[in-house]
């Protein structure tokens, strides 16, 4: 069985799993890291947003074997690791907000947003309309209204 | 044992008793209870509703919805049971109460906390609330559905609490030297005017007591309320943006390997045989498969590997009810079943004005798809799933293992979602026979394109409308619905329900639909002589409650014939419902939207308003919409989406009576808005030759962030009702109405089926129904950002 090597929330692991075993499933069934969601499979809901050296990627569609053992993952779980802080402040906008309804595909939102931040940052202007409306990531309970006002919130404290 | 006679104030609004006489208690009038602190060493607290209340029987015969609605056979169906429903208090201070209900998101466990809180003096952060194991003898106390929850558990979980606080006041008394009317609690502490204190951790076991004592209790007076009505954030929100908040699939039970299922290209198809079955058990991580009547199981170290499994296998179906029948055939059907509309009123001045509408197959489709953990053993079996009917599913479970009904334990796990979907539990029942059959335990998931395309859904469905009418004074309103079976297999939550809802011939179930269908059902206008009838045709789909159940549909139809009539008329739209409501409730929160939405103001073509109400689960709503139907917003590119217009403004008010927690409150209707705007516009399934096309969220169009719209204001409405209304449905039906109304009004032109995009060509390339799911990409590092 192929070892496999990456940095997951700050630390370097090692797994046994063959190399086309998506990164998802590595994630949540092999090393027990359950923030990333399943909601398809297929890199369309994006329930299971996590970072890839900084930036918004869905274990759901990487095979294992395409990692290398300097990439950094980061996972939901470890999002205020990146801010040496207890919560994210995009986390804390989640919270000021009330978001969350079921709860289920607010992990990866919050990756999401963060990204988006960062995304907009580096390309020196800040979130628009359009920019949320650009969002993929699915919520059935219907929390858009909200998840567009945290995001706002996040952007000002980030 | 002595029942107190104020026990039987139980009535939502019976007659309050008369304390002024009571110098020691403030003088207003309250509502006395009975309750119990049962015997044991902890304080463990229960409220008696009535045991020999005439109310708990349901009524015979279906009445109108007005007078005896859904809820109030949900709840009347809880009396007998509340008793058994407890609030303990722990030597740290804190409160614990399992909640017999499902919390998918709809938030009851934050409003349950908030209720023990009021009453208990507690704050919402000392106490937790979790989800009860199935608990058979609660009957018809574990069902969670038509947004009864709080309606029905709003009086016995105060009562609870309320005898708890007593008892610690009883224990405070003897402690600080006092009465009990001197000393007053708040925050967990009981103050006394020396100064002196003590708390709830250093009373708790004090308070318990050796025997099981019946205790009369007074519930505050809603003007004492400093919890319930004060915004709350939900009490699992750190867990959900943390990633700690856990679903059944995140559960790690011992030996529960991945576990998925191969299932039949036509829909509900059985398996014959796997034809290769050495070769698919020599595949990377697979170690177990077994044959199940739903299709060909396999268990593997990791979901990946099951579904690399899946998508080698070969096998051999029976063909599934449906094989080979389409959209158009069902359609069909219905029409075919549609009762005549009975002659309208004879009257030589009379007009009417007739619509036909046709609501296509939809998803339920939460984001946490059917999953269930099954630990099956030769003679016990555990299983932890989200369920809205843990106690049928514990009955239907053991029958299906050979068992008795207390060797099957049913835990209750909170789940990402239902939408109606979990008042089933497909997945449950799905991996106890899988567990069974491998003789190992199983975390079994199912796949997207399942959940899709075999899950439960809403039932296709036609609705006729005529109205009658002379000049402005309508005769008769009369409307007939007409739909594929909706499934209540799942009775009240137990399993003699459930079986009267399984006779045969479909009877069962069609009382049970004819019930419901007039119990919620109610046309809150003038329109002289109103009927509604529903015919249902068709069992082999599988269907279930979806949000809101009948009254999206029925409301969209009805309010898109009064648009139609006001324009006929030359009447105003708002003007037309305002002149012939006959609610006031309903009036109040039509003119609230109409007010804040600014109704009537101008706006450029192809953009339009509209103006929709609803009354049920004992409350009134409005929404006001705008609408932007222009070949520029239409036509917008977004990659892989269905876009077409675009609702741009939504204002949305509703009186839901006393609101626990309005912040929930104004989630839930801020969710469904997204509903009706996806019921409207976008969202569907395509039946095609026996199975349905979509198989992704890219294919099912629930509403995207590129639909919903940037302006949402939600307006909770004062209210004169003393008692809680429904929160987890009570969105939908006036936002798909109006929705579908300010269409009309846009374009110009009736629509007559839903969503509105149905029959346009497909936005997606159907996924193959062999092999049944599809691969993961592997181009992700590719689309990072």
């Amino acid at each position: 069985m192929p070892t496999q090597t990456f940095v997951l929330n700050g630390k370097s692991i090692t797994v046994d799993v063959h190399d086309d075993v998506r990164v998802l499933w590595v994630l949540r069934d092999l090393l027990g890291v359950t923030g990333p969601k399943y909601g398809c499979g297929i890199n369309v809901c994006k329930a299971c947003t996590s970072h890839i050296n900084g930036k918004a990627f869905n274990p759901c569609s990487v095979r294992v074997g395409d990692l290398s053992s300097d990439d950094e993952v980061t996972t939901i779980e470890g999002l205020p690791d990146t801010v040496g802080r207890d919560l994210h402040p995009m986390q804390q906008a989640w919270l000021d907000r009330d978001v969350a309804q079921c709860g289920y595909c607010q992990p990866g939102q919050i990756m999401a947003a963060v990204a988006l931040v960062r995304k907009t940052r580096r390309e020196g202007r800040s979130i628009t309309e359009a920019d949320l409306d650009g969002i993929r990531n699915i919520c059935r309970c219907g929390t858009y209204t909200r998840i567009r006002e945290a995001i706002k919130q996040g952007e000002q404290h980030m | 044992m002595t029942v107190d006679a104020r026990a039987r104030t139980d009535q939502p609004d019976g007659p309050a008793t008369d304390l002024e006489e009571d110098a020691h208690r403030i003088s207003v009038r309250r509502r006395s209870f009975l309750g119990y602190v049962l015997g044991g060493a902890t304080l463990v607290a229960a409220a008696d509703l009535g045991l020999v209340d005439a109310a708990a029987a349901a009524p015979t015969a279906p009445q109108p919805a007005e007078l005896y609605d859904l809820n109030d056979m949900l709840t009347d169906s809880c009396r007998p049971t509340a008793n058994l429903i407890t609030v303990t208090v722990h030597d740290d201070g804190t409160a614990s109460f399992a909640l017999p209900r499902m919390e998918v998101g709809q938030g009851i466990t934050t409003s349950s906390a908030m209720l023990i809180a009021e009453e208990l003096e507690l704050p919402v952060s000392k106490v937790k609330v979790t989800l009860a194991p199935a608990r058979p003898e609660l009957q018809f106390n574990q069902l969670t559905g038509g947004s009864n929850t709080t309606i029905s558990t709003y009086t016995p979980i105060r009562v609870a609490a309320a005898v708890a606080k007593g008892a610690l006041m009883d224990a405070a008394a003897i402690v600080l030297g006092d009465t009990v009317a001197n000393l007053h609690a708040r925050n967990g502490v009981v103050h006394a005017p020396d100064g002196s204190s003590v708390t709830y951790a250093e009373l708790a076991s004090k308070a318990a007591s050796p025997t099981t004592r019946a205790v009369g209790v007074q519930l505050k007076d809603t003007s004492e309320f400093r919890v319930i009505g004060v915004g709350q954030g939900r009490v699992d929100a750190l867990d959900a943006v943390t990633g700690r908040k856990e679903f059944t699939t995140d559960k790690q039970v011992k030996g529960a390997l991945p576990t998925m299922v191969c299932r039949a290209p036509t829909l509900n198809g059985t398996p014959k045989r796997l034809t290769n079955k050495a070769e698919i058990a020599r595949m990377p991580g697979v170690r177990d498969l077994a044959k199940v009547d739903t299709g060909i199981a396999v268990r593997a170290d990791t979901f990946g590997q099951c579904i690399d499994a899946i998508r080698a296998m070969k096998v051999e179906w029976n063909d599934g009810p449906v094989a080979g029948e389409s959209d158009e055939d069902i359609v069909h059907e219905l029409k075919a079943a549609e009762l005549a509309l009975p002659a309208p009123p004879d009257n030589p001045l009379a007009e009417t004005l007739e619509a036909d509408f046709l609501f296509y197959f939809r998803s339920n489709s939460a984001m946490d798809t059917n999953s269930a953990i099954a630990d099956v053993r030769a003679d016990r079996a555990t299983i932890w799933a989200g369920l809205k009917s843990p106690i049928t599913a514990q009955q239907r479970i053991a029958e299906a293992l050979g068992m008795t009904q207390d060797q099957v334990t049913v835990n209750v796990v909170t789940a990402g979602g239902s939408f109606g979907r979990r008042l089933f539990f497909d997945g449950a029942l799905e991996a106890a026979k899988i567990s069974q059959a491998m003789g190992k335990p199983v975390k079994l998931m199912w796949h997207r394109a399942d959940d899709a395309r075999v899950g439960r859904g809403h039932p296709m469905s036609t609705n006729r409308v005529r109205i009658t009418h002379a000049g402005d004074e309508v005769l008769a309103f009369q409307q007939t619905h007409t739909s594929v079976e909706t499934d209540y297999r799942h009775g009240l939550g137990e399993i003699i329900s459930a079986m009267a809802a399984d006779l045969p011939a479909g009877y069962g179930n069609l009382g049970y639909a004819e019930t419901i269908f007039s119990l919620t059902q109610e046309v809150p206008y003038d329109f002289g002589v109103v009927s509604q009838t529903l015919t249902e045709t068709d069992d082999r789909f599988n269907t279930g409650s979806m949000r809101n159940i009948y009254s999206p549909d029925v409301r969209c139809a009805s309010e898109l014939v009064v648009d139609q009539l006001a324009k006929k008329l030359k009447k105003d739209p708002y003007e037309f419902r305002r002149s012939h409501l006959r609610n006031d409730r309903v009036a109040a929160v039509l003119d609230k939207v109409a007010k804040v939405g600014d109704w009537g103001r101008s706006m450029p073509a192809g953009t339009a308003q509209g103006i929709a109400i609803h009354k049920e689960y004992k409350g009134a709503s409005a929404c006001l919409v705008e609408i932007d139907c222009r070949p520029a917003t239409v036509d917008r590119d977004v990659p892989d989406a269905t876009t077409g217009p675009r609702v741009t403004r939504v204002v949305f008010a509703i009186d839901a009576g006393l609101v626990i927690n309005p912040r929930g409150m104004e989630a839930q209707m801020q969710g469904g808005i997204n509903d009706g705007i996806a019921l409207a516009l976008t969202s569907s399934l395509h039946l095609r030759d026996g199975h349905f096309l979509e198989a992704s969220w890219d294919n099912y169009f629930y509403t995207r962030q590129w639909n919903t719209p940037p302006e949402v204001k939600v307006i909770l409405m004062p209210s004169d009702s003393g008692q809680p209304g429904g929160a987890g449905e009570a969105g939908v039906a006036a936002s798909f109405a109006a929705v579908a109304c300010a269409f009309a009004r846009a374009t110009g032109e009736l629509p007559t089926y839903f969503p509105i995009n149905h029959r346009d060509p497909l936005r997606f390339r159907p996924k193959p129904v062999v092999p049944p799911i599809p691969q993961s990409p592997t181009n992700g590092l590719k689309k990072t950002y």
